[in-house]
């Protein structure tokens, strides 16, 4: 698989938000079908699928464990949840820089009133 | 300049997020840009291309304030929230959940104002319930970011 049609089979598979969330619950430890379906109110055949797609980008790895399988986040995954770290602050930076300006503009009526 | 305004954003144990940013004005200034509508509503925009066409605040303890957004393409969001205290020009403590639509848990955030040289430190302490909580705030970040990516992706499939 090509570098830019694993990228995008991420995207994809990062577009839904279920997905997203089982990723968000993956962060705090590996979980079961089971484990991952409940707190979505989701059937696990549904749930299944999505796990089916995340492996499938290469977002999440199942590890077998008796009967278990559980999964966890992949290498992809785990910078998957970086860039979103990364994408917040890149949205606050872009807050702050106008709060910036806003502030200058503030500036010269407080020096008025003193 | 860069260096002095420069913002951090750390996660601190399972459920914290920590930002601080420097500012060039005074506390005070800082600290109503934070609570006085029409300012908010000039600044806490997020990434290019979206307004707050509501911003509706009532800065007092147990006041409550409601912000929207909108991108003017279909997409929007809103928040809610209380604030718990207020301490004119130094600290303000609210509770706040997002709409998406359904309500995120409910995310604590104490934000203080710190006399830095001439400027001001703030320092922002967000608790969030639990590390699930926290990791799906964290990916609203994305879900904002990453606008423009699927959009375009759309476009190529």
């Amino acid at each position: 698989m090509s570098a830019t049609s694993n990228l995008n089979a991420s995207f994809a598979a990062l577009a839904d938000p279920t997905r997203r969330a089982i990723l968000a619950r993956l962060a705090s430890g590996e979980a079961t079908v089971m484990e991952l379906a409940l707190p979505f109110e989701m059937t696990q055949p549904a749930i299944s699928q999505h796990l089916k797609v995340l492996e499938e980008a290469g977002l999440i790895v199942q590890r077998i464990d008796g009967t278990r399988r559980p999964r966890r986040l992949a290498k992809a995954g785990i910078e998957a949840m970086d860039q979103w770290l990364a994408m917040l602050r890149k949205a606050l930076e872009k807050n702050y820089n106008r709060l910036d300006e806003v502030l200058a503009a503030m500036e010269p009526n407080r020096k008025g009133k003193r | 300049m860069t260096t002095m305004t420069k913002m951090t954003l750390k996660t601190e144990g399972d459920t914290h997020i920590v930002v601080t940013r420097h500012f060039a004005a005074p506390p005070e200034a800082v600290y109503r840009a934070h609570t006085d509508p029409k300012l908010v509503q000039q600044w806490l925009l997020g990434p290019e291309g979206w307004t707050m066409p509501v911003c509706e605040n009532d800065a007092r303890p147990g006041g409550k304030f409601r912000y929207e957004w909108t991108n003017r393409k279909g997409g929007g969001f809103h928040i809610t929230g209380e604030f718990l205290e207020l301490k004119p020009y130094s600290k303000i403590v609210h509770v706040e959940r997002m709409y998406l639509p359904d309500p995120t848990p409910d995310n604590h955030v104490e934000t203080r104002f710190e006399p830095d040289g001439a400027g001001t430190l703030m320092t922002i302490r967000m608790t969030l319930p639990d590390a699930q909580t926290r990791a799906a705030m964290l990916a609203t970040g994305m879900e904002h970011g990453m606008e423009a990516s699927y959009v375009r992706l759309e476009s190529m499939i």
